[in-house]
């Protein structure tokens, strides 16, 4: 405080104002001033003009007034934002100055569910607007996944909270330190009222900053909980390790993977390393001599479970005896073996015998923990533990039993031995089990206070609100699925005046503002940093060799016997999270919302997914199914589970298991965001499944009830692709789209099993005019079908990059979704157990483009380099060239679909990339941008410039996808991967008897089912 | 003027037949017997220039009113909006849209037809209805000129489309059908307009000399450029008229040629077949023809025209009917038979989807409209039956809407891929636009009516014995 009020202190104000963000000057007086002691202050300074103030405002004095308080406020310019300055380094070069129009990437890295993917992320002149992954984590090695991409849209979301809250009231950051200090004062001298409730935690310097907390608040306590629990693996590796251990997987060494009701490759800590992984074994090409074999044993169809050589749909009960059975196969111990598929273990079993130390049994986190011991033991029998699997400590700063660590809580809040609970992200208020009735408790306790990006349902019943920090605006760190710690860099100051969770922490220490910069930074230089060290840590994104160690571990083979299952009447039900909306956090990501569901391809909203015979048994039959499908709606059921009934749009999926109804939790939202809150007639939102989530049934049970609601009338559904199966019965005939084989026949002969009975293929590609000579360049693409699992990655890559208008589930039921990369899944063979093949469909870039001639003002024509341009604001949109597409790849702008308002988007785009407006087509143009500015560097290389070299270029989608199935460059360009992809025996053309000679081509989906099971 | 407004048309029917011929073995007239030069003429030119509009005419002129209202809504909302509105979407690029379009198209043929060519071919009975089959045309190529103009994503730039000088020193893509669309369509306005202008002119100077009132005489006056229907103005008339009846030949082949090129250079299954220029203009013409019969037989009931449009008329456009209707029919069939021998599993995949897919009922509903129903004018007794001519027409006008819908919407809507496959549905701003377009049409047709010889007057007393008192000669 100045000694002196009668004069006015500039320094001080600027001291005060100068954390306070350009946007923010204008909301009120009162919070440029930070409460009542800068009013005195102004009373002092102004006292005739301050005065009137109390008594009603002029509007002379109010003029006078603002445009003092303007005058100030332009004094925080004077000062560099909060002294001292914080460099963050940038990844590949830090140029002298930046230049315009040129992107800069910084490494930083995405913590989702505790764990953290490193990811680089695109900078336009100081705007961060895409993410790629950072080809140095072991977690990313430069793939992503749909969420890494989408988080992008997360940062700039506008409905992101803003301003520190008292039940909807604004107040400050200051405010809140200062109601905090009564609670800090009764804590010393008895912590045991303090609580601190977050997610998993694997940030060492969060974890040191808890640990502190403890030692300073003697008594207080830390609870973890996160909805999409970890807590079956961890329990399970616990009893088969003796303690909480981290079992790290390495697919590219295993011959044989099994899976447990896991989805590996898109699910859980480090899915986009295993997708890579057990990819780089699964690609065939004409020298391949072996090629990796999956069984997958699930309950529900999965993205991992569609490129299986073997599937088994089994329900979610039985999966612990199949694993008991190959257990038993094994010879450890046949008690509760389920007897079912015999030889279809019996070959598996083999199958891993033969394969000692070089394959996998992994089990999925939805199993209960003695499927994970079970898992492991096997793992120990075939001697994967030590080779294919890495034993490690847990990368959790502390791994707790989280399930039982917020039933302590809320214990203890309803006892009122609560009496503050800092809850560091989290919306236990949505999303803790039902059971729990964490609201009420919830209400006991005194002092509560929620630091969350959004002002959601868990903030709305706090007493303080703090918006929380995107990991892209702020310091942290964090530790990825092997251990390994990336230093999380911000791109960008904070948007919205957020805080992390370090600046809680630092309040709760003692009130001092600690910036986060200083937290991480100091925690790293007491433990091995130096300055050069530091540098270089920030400029990989990784922390070098933090992975953790290998634990000389060995798991216990001796196996836990079965418990009875009871059994009742009706249908298993399994509750999983949102493959696009996780556990409801990203509900308010558009980009995630409209993302078609890898398996369902449904947007916006969870439904009840069941197998079609189980749909006949409720009363839905095929035939009104399908012409209903066919319309985009569907029926409504009433599902009853314990007592609980909700009602819920049904959907068939071919795969599901019989009397298995599986439905996603996360949606049903009130309050978070325009998309997260109350659904309405525009706002579907879908159904909030936590309250049929009970604490001893986290992922379901048995005995769940479904009545088929007819009354209801039907209920649309924004799905992007039907059920189309590629059987000839109902297309006409074999329409050559999906060519497969086994790898067995590809050996035998590889170009054979393409060329499958298709009229028309391979006919000679006959024209009486000489073909364009493409002199330069000619770009093109091959994708490989047999490692797409349909993860999303690519298409949100592809959103992202370029700019793409997500529509609505009113326009996606109206078939007019705009993603330019779409997955195709075709089923083929029964609809009890299909094979899935799924299968990206971008632009073909037609050499031959059907579009380009029906266009009458020549909007989309040829490029020299064989492209398929798009000239946006020569369109008039006809739509013919949509019309004549064969792949229907086109996408038109029916309505105003982007975003031309909203100030908080328009830093997000991607500037190289036009938005386009309404009445104009659009598609996927091979990010010409990307290629442009690779030919620009080129060109500047050397006088006479040179060619693009192979890997130049990369699209977004061959950038983000995780296994690594897109491979992009010059066909001109002999020794590029793609001219040697196209040479490949399994390279084909989609509806290449067309003649369109399409850039785009494919290779053969390669299943290597076991010889010894058949069919 | 010898007439009240609202005399009935002629009293004098002074007739002795000479020699009596069992009437059965008669031919059926093209104009009914006795009458004059100046019944002829004052029965048309009356009902243009009197004074009383009949209460019919307001009632229906009010409709075509509120329908133009619809219209004006539909346009309005489109062009603030966005052909969002409508039903179209990924599969389906077009809908209602261009269904209309070549459903209107189609319709305007008849008229040219029956100027043009029957007037080359010398086939008098054309002279009652070509006027009104002329006019019929015009408004018809109006409403649907509607459509290509605003289903446009953005119909401001639609002058691209246009060959015309421009900085951009770029030519619009003459390979593009709609390109072509372009030309064919605005010529084929233009040359109807011409058409119908040139044969107005000598009846327009008479309704100038029969107008009592002064400003219709200036107007008339006006359009009939100065005619005084001398031997030389007869000359060049007739040159004239016989020219623009040589362009226009051309045009009945050619404009639906186009539009079905539209379709036919396109490579999507049910697209995509050689026989679909002469399918399109045999169903154009099929369509114009049910489309006159609709409008003639109220028309001559409301207007008391039956001396003038007779049975005659009535049921040569019946066989005409039946004629094209066959053509249409046989080419549904061909349809069916080319994409199974085509071997092609695109191709019988479309057979299978029309008949069998989720528009199954649009396609049945197609062929009894235009392959069935037309057979009935194989029967004399329902050639001769306004009643039966009339519904036999309302079913064709519904089959050639269902023919468009069954081609476009039901080829595009399941095409190469599975796996962007959908359906397709109008919305109401696609029927609202449907509706408001036949508002379009009524409104210029009820204009017509009152204000202009339905019927061309002089053509009509060349029918008369007294004009081939000379011989044959023209």
């Amino acid at each position: 405080m100045s000694d002196d009020k009668t004069t006015l202190d500039f320094r001080e104000f600027r001291e005060r104002i100068g954390d306070i963000r350009g946007r923010e000057y204008w909301r009120s007086l009162e919070e440029l001033s930070r409460g009542a002691d800068f009013e005195e202050l102004l009373q002092d300074e102004f006292p005739r003009q301050a005065a009137p103030l109390a008594n009603g405002v002029h509007r002379r004095d109010f003029m006078k007034l603002m445009s003092a308080s303007i005058a100030l406020a332009g004094a925080a310019s004077c000062t560099p934002p909060s002294g001292k300055p914080e460099k963050i380094v940038p990844y590949v070069r830090q140029p002298e100055d930046l230049i315009p129009g040129k992107p800069m990437f910084f490494a930083t890295a995405m913590p989702l569910g505790g764990y953290t993917t490193g990811v680089l992320a695109e900078s336009h002149m100081g705007r961060p607007t895409k993410i790629e992954g950072n080809p140095d984590h072991p977690s990313s090695l430069g793939g992503t996944d749909a969420f890494m991409q989408a988080s992008i849209l997360g940062l700039y979301d506008p409905d992101r909270s803003q301003v520190v809250r008292t039940f909807g009231e604004t107040r400050t950051w200051s405010d809140f330190i200062g109601a905090l200090q009564p609670v800090l004062k009764e804590a010393a001298v008895n912590g045991a009222g303090l609580r601190i409730l977050t997610q998993t935690v694997t940030s060492p310097t969060l974890g040191a900053a808890i640990r502190a907390l403890v030692a300073q608040y003697p008594g207080m306590q830390w609870h973890q909980w996160e909805p999409v629990s970890g807590d079956n693996k961890r329990e399970g590796l616990r009893s088969a390790f003796g303690g909480y251990v981290n079992a790290v997987y390495h697919f590219d060494k295993a011959n044989v993977v099994v899976t447990l009701d896991s989805d590996f490759m898109s699910d859980g800590a480090g899915h986009v390393r295993y997708s890579r992984d057990f990819s780089a074994r699964r690609r065939v090409r004409h020298d391949t001599k072996s090629m990796n074999r999956l069984y997958a044993i699930e309950s529900s169809p999965t993205s991992s479970g569609s490129i299986a050589d073997h599937r088994l749909s089994v329900r979610p009960s039985q999966i612990e005896g199949y694993a008991r059975a190959i257990a038993a196969g094994l010879g450890l111990g046949a008690a509760g073996a389920i007897a079912e598929n015999a030889n279809w273990i019996g070959a598996l079993v083999r199958d891993l015998q033969r394969n000692q130390g070089a394959a996998i049994v992994v089990a999925g986190d939805d199993q209960p923990p003695v499927v994970h011991a079970i898992a492991m033991a096997i793992n120990q029998a075939i001697g994967a533990i030590g080779t294919t699997i890495t034993i490690t400590d847990s990368p959790e700063v502390e791994p707790v039993n989280q399930l039982e660590s917020l039933r302590r809580l809320v214990t203890d809040m309803n006892a009122g031995a609560v009496k503050a609970l800092i809850m560091l992200g989290g919306n236990p208020i949505f999303d803790a089990p039902a059971d729990f009735n964490f609201a009420a408790a919830f209400d006991k306790v005194p002092f509560r206070a929620h630091l969350s990006p959004y002002y959601d349902e868990t903030s709305m019943l706090s007493h303080w609100h703090i918006p929380e920090t995107h990991y892209l605006e702020t310091w942290g760190d964090g530790r990825a699925h092997d251990g390994t710690v990336s230093i999380q860099q911000p791109l960008i100051a904070p948007l919205y005046n957020g805080r992390a969770a370090i600046e809680v922490l630092g309040a709760l220490a003692g009130g001092i503002d600690q910036s986060p910069y200083d937290a991480v930074r100091a925690y790293w230089m007491a433990n091995g940093a130096t300055e050069t060290l530091w540098r270089k840590w920030l400029n990989d994104g990784v922390v070098a060799n933090s992975a953790l160690p290998a634990r000389i571990a060995s798991a216990s083979t001796s196996i836990a016997a079965p418990v009875a299952a009871k059994q009742s009447g009706g249908f298993e039900l399994r509750i999983t999270h949102d493959p696009n909306i996780y556990d409801g956090r990203f509900a308010n990501n558009g980009w995630l919302q409209e993302l078609p569901k890898p398996q369902t391809k449904i947007t916006w909203e969870n439904v009840l997914l069941l197998s079609p015979k189980s749909a006949n048994a409720i009363g839905f039959g095929d035939e009104e199914r399908d012409e209903l499908f066919n319309e985009k709606h569907t029926l409504q059921a009433d599902l009853s589970f314990r007592g609980r009934t909700l009602r819920v749009p049904v959907w068939v999926v071919p795969g599901m298991p019989e009397n298995v109804a599986t439905i996603h939790f996360g949606y049903g939202r009130k309050h978070g965001g325009k998309i997260a809150s109350e659904p309405s007639e525009k706002n579907p939102g879908g159904v909030d499944i936590y309250p049929i989530r009970f604490s001893d049934g986290l992922s379901g049970g048995a005995g769940a009830q479904i009545t088929l609601v007819r009354s209801a009338g039907t209920y649309p559904i924004g799905c992007t692709q039907e059920h189309q199966s590629l059987n000839p019965k109902d297309v006409g005939g074999d329409r050559g789209i999906i060519r497969s084989g086994t790898f067995e026949e590809y050996q035998r002969d590889p170009r054979a099993l393409l060329r499958e009975e298709h009229e028309g293929a391979g006919e000679p590609n006959e024209s009486m005019y000489p073909g364009f000579e493409y002199k330069n360049h000619a770009w093109a693409m091959v994708i490989d079908t047999s490692v797409c699992t349909g993860c999303n990655g690519c298409v949100i890559a592809c959103q992202a990059e370029n700019n793409i208008s997500i529509v609505g589930k009113e326009e996606v039921v109206r078939e007019r979704e705009m993603h330019w990369l779409r997955i195709d899944r075709y089923y083929k063979g029964s609809p009890e157990n299909p094979e899935v093949y799924h299968q990206p469909v971008p632009c073909m870039q037609c050499e031959n483009a059907p579009c380009e001639p029906v266009c009458p003002v020549e909007a989309t024509s040829h490029s020299g380099d064989g492209l398929n341009d798009m000239t946006y604001n020569r369109c008039v949109g006809t739509r013919y060239c949509s019309n004549n597409c064969p792949y229907k790849v086109r996408r038109f702008n029916f309505f105003h679909y982007a975003d031309y308002d909203t100030e908080a988007l328009k830093p997000m785009r991607n500037p190289d990339v036009t938005i386009r407006t309404r009445g104009v087509m659009e598609k996927c143009t091979y990010c010409v941008q990307r290629i442009n500015a690779a030919k620009i560097e080129a060109e500047k290389d050397g006088p006479q410039g040179r060619r693009v070299r192979d890997g130049e270029v990369t699209t977004a989608c061959q950038q983000a996808c995780p296994s690594e199935a897109i491979t992009f460059g010059d066909m001109n360009d002999p020794t590029s991967r793609v001219a040697n992809l196209k040479k490949e025996p399994a390279n084909y053309a989609l509806l290449e008897e067309l003649n369109t000679r399409p850039r785009t081509t494919y290779l053969g989906a390669i299943r290597n089912p076991n010889p010894e099971i058949r069919g | 003027m010898a007439h009240k407004d609202d005399t009935p048309v002629h009293e004098i029917r002074p007739v002795t037949q000479e020699v009596r011929v069992p009437e059965r073995y008669l031919p059926t007239p093209t104009i009914e017997p006795g009458h004059s030069y100046a019944s002829i003429t004052d029965h048309i030119s009356t009902i243009v220039l009197r004074k009383r509009t009949p209460i019919g005419w307001y009632v229906g002129f009010g409709i075509s009113l509120i329908l133009m209202t619809v219209l004006t809504a539909a346009i309005g909302k489109l062009v603030f909006v966005g052909v969002g509105i409508w039903g179209i979407n990924h599969p389906a690029g077009w809908g209602m849209d261009i269904i209309n379009f070549v459903w209107w198209i189609g319709i305007g043929h008849a008229g040219t037809l029956i100027s043009a060519i029957l007037l080359l071919l010398r086939q008098e009975w054309r002279t009652s209805i070509n006027r009104f089959a002329e006019a019929m045309t015009l408004f018809a190529v109006a409403s649907a000129g509607l459509y290509p103009a605003l289903h446009t994503g953005r119909p401001w730039y639609d002058f691209w489309l246009f060959p015309y000088p421009n900085t951009m020193t770029l030519w619009p893509q003459f390979r593009s059908p709609l390109m072509w669309d372009v030309f064919a369509v605005s010529t084929y306005a233009t040359v109807s307009a011409l058409f119908w202008y040139v044969g107005l002119i000598p009846d327009l100077a008479t309704l100038r000399d029969r107008a009592t009132n002064v400003i219709a005489r200036k107007i008339y006056g006006m359009g009939a450029l100065g005619w005084r229907g001398s031997a030389k103005h007869w000359y060049r008339y007739e040159t004239a008229y016989l020219l623009l009846a040589g362009l226009s030949t051309p045009l009945v082949l050619s404009v639906h040629t186009i539009v079905s090129f539209d379709f036919a250079v396109a490579q999507i299954p049910g697209w995509h077949a050689t026989f679909f220029p002469p399918y399109f203009v045999a169903g154009a013409v099929f369509a114009g023809f049910a489309m006159v019969l609709t409008l003639a037989i109220p028309a001559r009931k409301f207007l008391k025209l039956e001396d003038f449009i007779t049975m005659k008329h009535l049921e040569n456009m019946g066989k005409v009917m039946l004629a094209t209707g066959l053509i249409v029919f046989y080419a549904y069939l061909m349809e069916l038979f080319l994409g199974w021998y085509s071997g092609n599993v695109f191709e019988r995949f479309m057979v299978h989807n029309r008949i069998l897919g989720p528009y199954w009922k649009m396609y049945i509903a197609l062929i009894v409209c235009n392959g069935l129903a037309p057979q009935l004018m194989w029967v004399k007794r329902f050639r001769t039956s306004t009643a039966m001519l009339f519904i036999t027409a309302m079913f064709v006008n519904v089959g050639m809407w269902l023919e468009r819908f069954v081609i476009i919407p039901g080829s595009l809507h399941r095409d190469f891929l599975p796996s962007s496959w959908g359906m397709y549905h109008g919305t109401r701003w696609d029927w609202s636009m449907f509706i408001g377009s036949m508002g379009l049409f009524l409104f210029l047709l009820f204009l017509f009516i009152r204000f202009l010889p339905m019927i061309s007057i002089f053509e009509m007393r060349t029918l008369l014995p007294e004009a081939h008192a000379h011989g044959e000669e023209h």
